[in-house]
């Protein structure tokens, strides 16, 4: 079943070739879990392929989301540890399977990819690629953030670093050292008391006080797309200014784009979202992407009183399938729902559509946002906070 | 056996299935590899999963077989030291303050002697963390950090100095280490990421939802009274439940809930109305109870008693 090594040398070359594919398709492995799973797989022993797994999985894994990646790799490496050499024989009959054009074995087979083989056959790997691309269903457009003109982005990266969001924060039951704050600090009465001579003086303390969190959801559909430039750098401003801002984008499917909004320069993070992002200007499907949020995210990022804006214009391609019971779910599973739409620019602008319909009884503010001078207004929204929902 | 004797660490998986077995825990061999190598290489093992498939569990039962002593850091926003390692019997403190001028009468009592006498151990009120590293006659304890998740993260960092030391300071008496270090189980529901830095200090297990097979175990063993028909379509069912598009799915918890539920109703079979009736046991949203009701929980049922049916004449 398994190549049993016949030294302790080839175990250790074998796992860390095995760790340096995992580490090329993106899973985060230090050297430190290397020598871990060394000593692992020598107590776990090489009788059986599914103990293997298991002892590996525990060792290199820190997140339930790599697990699938990690079992392609697995698979692939662990039948036949001449991998780099059998690498492009195993994956070729596969090309035409579904499972492919899944994104993790994508990563997978560039992972394998990379350097690894003699220039000729580096090119036919180029050929994958395409295939790849090409193969995929929906009408996915890379967006261009080249195409912003200087001074938009002077203009809106001045502003946007300006906004400061005033959203209440939330009381922690941790505590601050603070001479005029209304507890009594015991700890540190006592030790003044040990070191003054006959008085006992009060030192005081007061809670500590924490960012909510805040969750951004922003549509990025055709309608939307000439505003979704001005929200990125909005939702990019937000995230380097405050703590636990979680921050998603969606069209015809949901992305989470915080770890790509993190970085400091703004060109990068955009870049970064363009590339992780597919379904720029598409079609939107609102009910169905909530949902995707309120399953798997909305327990994950908006516990302890989260506050929900969310960006849209409310023109559903599923015309409101749905949306009534997703709205609801989300707007009960955090402190406040703030929606943005741009549309309300319009003066006579008159909910109609049965999306905006389907929203609007769930949210707690309704606020445009075409323009800078609106999102001032928002500033203004959300330092009311706490008038409508008791925290 | 005598279970509150210390009992040696398995030697191997298959030990540790049966260790957990013979406690009534049917546990995943997969999970069996990872909490054998825990007590092997001594490294905490981090359990993630759904609410309600046995993580908890595993640590009482591991404590129960092991014969060790379980202590349990049940986590909650704004943890802190005070509640999780020690705090300081400020009342006695100042008793002691108090009867020590009262004795010396005067301003010359020794501020030093007082302050040793003061924060000695027998003023420490020791929480779970600590009690931990102290460890106990029946060998080094069992430390459940439960649902890690709902603390905050200075919280988890501090917790990441405890782990990788096993010694914590206090500043008045000293550094006190663990001479055995605890077994360290750490359960998250995932509400949140638990950041890298402490998962790459432990061994990493995401706990799935039963199979059938394993879930209809699990109950058979849990519930010995319960009639065969019964335990075969209330699983049967759970698990086609479970493929439904809800809010939150069933555990396994849930699962021998319902099947006590059923139990104490004196049922032998499986109905629509005894179903809607008892969903509560199941589902903990309205929306899901909604959803699932009435037609859809016909359909369900009728599938999985199709799906008994086929599984019967295939054995056949």
């Amino acid at each position: 079943m398994l190549p049993t090594p016949d030294t302790g040398g080839k175990l250790a070359e074998n796992l860390l070739s095995f760790a340096r594919l995992l580490r090329a398709s993106g899973l985060p492995i230090g050297t430190g879990s290397i020598l871990q799973a060394t000593e692992a797989v020598n107590l776990v022993g090489l009788e059986s392929r599914a103990d293997l797994h298991a002892c590996l999985s525990s060792v290199f894994l820190t997140r339930h989301e790599q697990q699938a990646l990690f079992d392609q790799a697995f698979s692939l490496f662990w039948q036949n540890p001449k991998i780099i050499e059998r690498m492009l024989g195993a994956m070729l009959p596969t090309v035409q399977t579904p499972q492919q054009q899944d994104p993790v074995s994508r990563r997978l087979s560039e992972a394998l990819n990379t350097g690894k083989q003699p220039p000729e056959e580096a090119e036919r790997s180029l050929e994958f690629d395409a295939r790849f691309t090409a193969s995929d269903q929906e009408v996915l457009q890379q967006k261009d953030f080249a195409q912003m003109s200087v001074e938009e982005i002077a203009a809106a990266k001045l502003a946007m670093q300006q906004l400061r969001l005033p959203l209440q924060e939330i009381k922690s039951r941790r505590f601050l050292v603070d001479g005029s704050g209304p507890v009594i600090d015991m700890r540190r009465t006592l030790r003044a008391a040990m070191r003054q001579s006959d008085t006992i003086p009060l030192q005081y303390k007061r809670q500590r006080t924490r960012n909510p969190a805040l969750v951004v959801l922003c549509d990025i559909s055709g309608s939307m797309s000439q505003y979704s430039r001005m929200f990125l750098h909005f939702m990019h401003a937000v995230t380097n200014d405050r703590d636990r801002v979680y921050s998603f984008v969606f069209g015809t499917r949901l992305s989470h784009i915080s770890r790509h909004l993190a970085h400091r320069d703004i060109d990068v993070a955009l870049q970064k979202t363009s590339e992780a992002v597919e379904d720029w200007s598409g079609g939107t499907r609102i009910g169905a992407c909530l949902g995707q949020f309120n399953r798997q995210w909305s327990r994950r990022v908006l516990s302890q009183g989260g506050i929900v804006l969310l960006i849209s214009d409310g023109l559903d391609r599923d015309e409101g399938l749905g949306l009534k019971q997703e709205m609801d779910r989300l707007s009960r599973s955090c402190r406040r729902l703030v929606w943005l739409n741009p549309l309300l620019r319009y003066e006579k602008f008159e909910p109609k559509a049965q999306g905006i319909q389907a929203m609007l009884p769930y949210v707690d503010d309704f606020v445009s946002a075409h323009s800078i001078k609106s999102f001032k207004e928002l500033v203004e929204v959300l330092s009311k906070d706490g008038e409508r929902r008791a925290a | 056996m005598n279970a509150s004797a210390a009992q040696s660490l398995p030697t191997s998986i298959e030990e540790t299935l049966e260790l957990l077995g013979q406690h009534d825990y049917i546990a995943e061999r997969s999970l069996a590899t990872t909490l054998y190598l825990a007590l092997k290489m001594q490294k905490p093992l981090f359990l993630e999963g759904e609410a309600g498939v046995g993580k908890t569990e595993i640590a009482k039962v591991l404590a129960q077989a092991l014969g060790r002593p379980l202590i349990r850091l049940q986590c909650y926003e704004g943890l802190d030291v005070a509640s999780a390692v020690y705090e300081w019997n400020y009342p006695r403190q100042m008793l002691e303050i108090r009867l020590a001028e009262a004795v010396g009468g005067d301003k010359t009592t020794d501020k030093a002697a007082l302050a040793k006498n003061v924060f000695a151990s027998e003023f420490l009120i020791e929480r779970p963390l600590l009690q931990a590293l102290r460890g106990s006659e029946s060998g080094a304890p069992i430390l459940l950090i439960d649902e890690l998740d709902r603390t905050d993260e200075p919280f988890e960092a501090f917790l990441l100095e405890v782990l990788s030391d096993f010694q914590i300071t206090i500043p008045e008496i000293g550094t006190i280490k663990a001479e055995q270090p605890p077994l360290v189980i750490i359960t998250s529901n995932r509400t949140r990421e638990i950041h890298d830095a402490l998962k790459r200090r432990c061994l990493y297990h995401w706990v799935d939802y039963p199979d059938a097979e394993r879930e209809l175990a699990i109950v058979n063993r849990k519930m010995p009274g319960i009639a065969s028909q019964l335990s075969e379509e209330l699983v049967s069912f759970v698990q086609l439940l479970r493929e439904e598009d809800l809010f939150k799915q069933p555990g396994i918890a849930e699962t021998l809930d319902w099947a006590e539920a059923l139990v104490q109703l004196d049922k032998v079979v499986l109905e629509q109305e005894l179903i809607d009736d008892t969903l509560g046991a199941l589902l903990k949203y309205q929306d899901d109870i909604a959803q699932i009701r009435g037609s859809e929980a016909a359909r369900l049922l009728e599938q999985a008693k199709l799906k008994l049916a086929g599984g019967r004449v295939a054995n056949a």
